[in-house]
């Protein structure tokens, strides 16, 4: 098995006309996912390679059937776009597109919380299954099938970890990246849950970064509530102590937000965290090999 | 991007929020004349997106002309350290108000909660002091409210907070009103953070913002006109040489300079920099996708910051090819003559084309790894060399 994205998966895509949104789609489809439509108002009827265009995502459900969308439309209209397809009849959204602006993030997330839809993103990479389903921009050449399950706030560093993964001979149930956005739809703890229920998972490697504290959160979460192993990794050691202004985001989390923070919240819990990505990926390869 | 106290205030008073009035200066004379027409005693405040201005001396009651201009000639040019740290921030402006008669300080802020989604209002009758030691060794003297994300902010719930924080019952109705407005401006100037540390009540029973601590979303500047120019005069010239070119760069103080492609990447970089020993001299994320001519830009802003000594391109390639990376160093470093060590290390889509490129260039000063940790040991060697 799998988690969000899978042979099931009937992808449409808002944006496909666009030069990224039919760039990635296209490489999602010939990937296997199966691409149902595009969505472009005022372009239903034409096509792409093939794939029908409609004006609405609504129409795009009703008529291919199509149950995940995936948003590639430019910032400042993004946020209605992902409303639309909130509203649609798709159960999972995966919006890629970076620089939303983060209040019509906080309106759109209780939307989607609201309609019981599954977003992912905004600003990610998306959600890889390999071998049998990818939507977003991960490429994935680095990546095979396996039981190693990973969750990611960052695009490359997850790709450089997954490489080292792959080179050593382990892959991956799938791979998850989350955005780095201050409010995203999905975090640490909503797919951390998906893993643990996953029959194909037996490890979780989870790559956070400094800001917010969704880290420390899902440090707590890990330790109430996961039973398989779970190795991390944070980037920003050496992030400049940034010019914080007034003291009430740390009054909110009890965090200062740092990388040291976040991997002693960890540690503090029992996870494992690696120095550096090639670290992480030697202590998840032999945790999941028993040493 | 964070607003200095003064365009803080104006935002404020833009939305109805009371407000000492008074006037921006960037030299002596300007803030002398400014106190001279405001009258005494006035405040000379240190313009710096810093707190702990007050402890560090940059905040002073002048009574006359004179005092006006020893204060004035003191503050600006004065370099602030924060209470972390932080900085040191050169004070290139003042502001200068009317003096406030206080009868009470208080504390009021609206804020986006990333872990519940939700905006925080928070107020406290122990305003003018440290509000991260009040929350901590009196938690309950904080009024902590969320606001419903789902229906507007109405003043029966702000008057619920104030009288919870026990404010004076005979200003409750105005604290209300500012809570209220200051709900509004996070809502309809793309606020993340809006602080007033000390809310104050005059004697004459006024209430009114003494200070300002605004953030305001980056992503959401295409809609406020006004914010985006002062984001523009408030940039470091090599960030904003790098901005126009689509490159994201944040000058630190090191001396190795760094280029990766991802935020993510990009930062455990520099994190990989320093467990070597080495001082990262920048963060610069290529982006996605990066073509050789970015890397002309990306080397130009770099190599612009006389302290770097070597450079380390660390580069997984995804959607990003790393033979343009190749072709974009080579091309780089012909045209800009570049002397300085740089160690490569690509992998990921077309490395091996791109490493192919690189040994047909056969640069002197170029060195290649092929794991991030020995392309890290390396650069801060050679670094180190050359310093």
């Amino acid at each position: 098995m799998s988690i969000i994205v899978d042979k099931d998966t009937k992808l449409v895509v808002s944006g496909l006309t666009g030069r990224e949104g039919s760039f990635h789609g296209l490489r999602n489809k010939a990937y296997g996912t199966y691409l149902a439509a595009g969505v472009t108002p005022g372009k239903g009827g034409q096509d792409v390679e093939g794939v029908p265009i409609f004006d609405s995502i609504s129409e795009a459900v009703e008529k291919e059937g199509a149950n995940t969308s995936m948003i590639f439309v430019p910032a400042r209209f993004a946020a209605p776009a992902i409303d639309e397809a909130i509203e649609s009849g798709v159960h999972t959204v995966i919006a890629i597109t970076e620089g939303i602006p983060v209040l019509d993030m906080l309106n759109t997330y209780w939307k989607a919380k609201e309609a019981g839809v599954r977003l992912i993103g905004p600003n990610c990479p998306g959600v890889l299954s390999p071998g049998k389903a990818n939507v977003g921009i991960i490429p994935a050449q680095f990546f095979d099938p396996g039981k190693i399950g990973v969750v990611s706030k960052s695009g490359t560093l997850t790709y450089q970890i997954g490489n080292e993964l792959k080179q050593a001979g382990e892959g991956n149930s799938s791979i998850v990246g989350i955005g780095g956005d201050p409010i995203i739809g999905s975090d640490f703890i909503d797919i951390l849950s998906l893993y643990e229920a996953d029959p194909d998972t037996d490890l979780i490697v989870m790559v956070g970064e400094i800001g917010g504290d969704a880290e420390e959160r899902a440090a707590e979460f890990i330790a109430a509530e996961i039973s398989k192993p779970v190795v991390a990794y944070i980037a920003g050691f050496t992030a400049p102590p940034g010019k914080q202004m007034g003291h009430a985001g740390a009054i909110i989390s009890g965090s200062s937000g740092t990388a040291q923070a976040k991997k002693e919240a960890l540690e503090a819990k029992g996870v494992r965290v690696g120095e550096s990505p090639t670290e992480t990926a030697r202590i998840a390869v032999e945790a999941l090999r028993g040493f | 991007m964070d607003l200095l106290e003064y365009q803080g205030k104006q935002l404020f008073a833009k939305h109805g929020v009371a407000v000492p009035s008074g006037e921006v200066a960037a030299n002596v004379e300007d803030a002398v004349a400014a106190a001279e027409r405001i009258g005494y005693p006035c405040a000379i405040k240190a313009q710096v997106l810093i707190g702990g201005r007050g402890k560090a001396g940059g905040i002073k009651i002048a009574q006359d002309a004179e005092e006006a201009r020893a204060y004035a000639d003191a503050i600006l040019g004065m370099d602030i350290v924060g209470p972390h740290g932080e900085g040191p921030f050169r004070v290139d402006q003042v502001w200068i108000e009317g003096g406030s008669d206080i009868a009470s300080e208080y504390y009021a802020s609206v804020i986006l909660d990333r872990g519940e989604k939700k905006l925080l209002a928070m107020v406290s009758a122990k305003g003018g002091m440290d509000i991260e030691a009040v929350a901590a060794e009196d938690p309950e003297a904080l009024v902590r409210r969320h606001i419903d994300p789902t229906r507007p902010f109405e003043r029966s719930a702000a008057r619920e907070i104030i009288a919870a924080a026990g404010l004076d019952e005979d200003v409750r109705d105005q604290a209300a009103e500012v809570l209220v407005k200051l709900a509004e401006v996070a809502g309809s100037e793309d606020a993340t953070l809006i602080e007033v540390n000390p809310l104050i009540v005059t004697n004459d029973r006024d209430v009114v913002a003494l200070d300002a601590k605004v953030t305001i979303d980056g992503n959401a500047l295409f809609r406020h006109q006004d914010l985006a120019e002062i984001a523009d005069t408030a940039e470091d010239p090599q960030e904003a040489m790098a901005k126009e070119k689509g490159l994201t760069y944040v000058k630190l103080d090191g001396d190795v300079g760094i280029l990766a492609n991802g935020a993510g990447l990009c930062m455990s970089t520099l994190d990989v920099v320093a467990q070597a020993g080495g001082a990262p001299a920048n963060f610069l994320d290529a982006g996605g996708g990066s073509k050789a001519e970015a890397i002309v830009d990306a080397l130009t802003v770099i190599t612009s910051d006389q302290k770097v000594t070597a450079i380390l391109f660390n580069i997984f390639g995804g959607i990003t090819r790393c033979d343009e990376i190749a072709k974009g160093i080579v091309t780089a470093s012909q045209q800009m003559d570049l002397k300085l060590p740089l160690v490569v290390r690509l992998d990921g889509t077309n490395s091996e084309e791109g490493l192919k490129i690189l040994a047909e260039a056969d640069l002197p000063n170029l060195n290649q790894e092929t794991t991030m940790l020995d392309a890290a040991r390396r650069v801060v060697e050679l670094a180190e060399g050359d310093g």
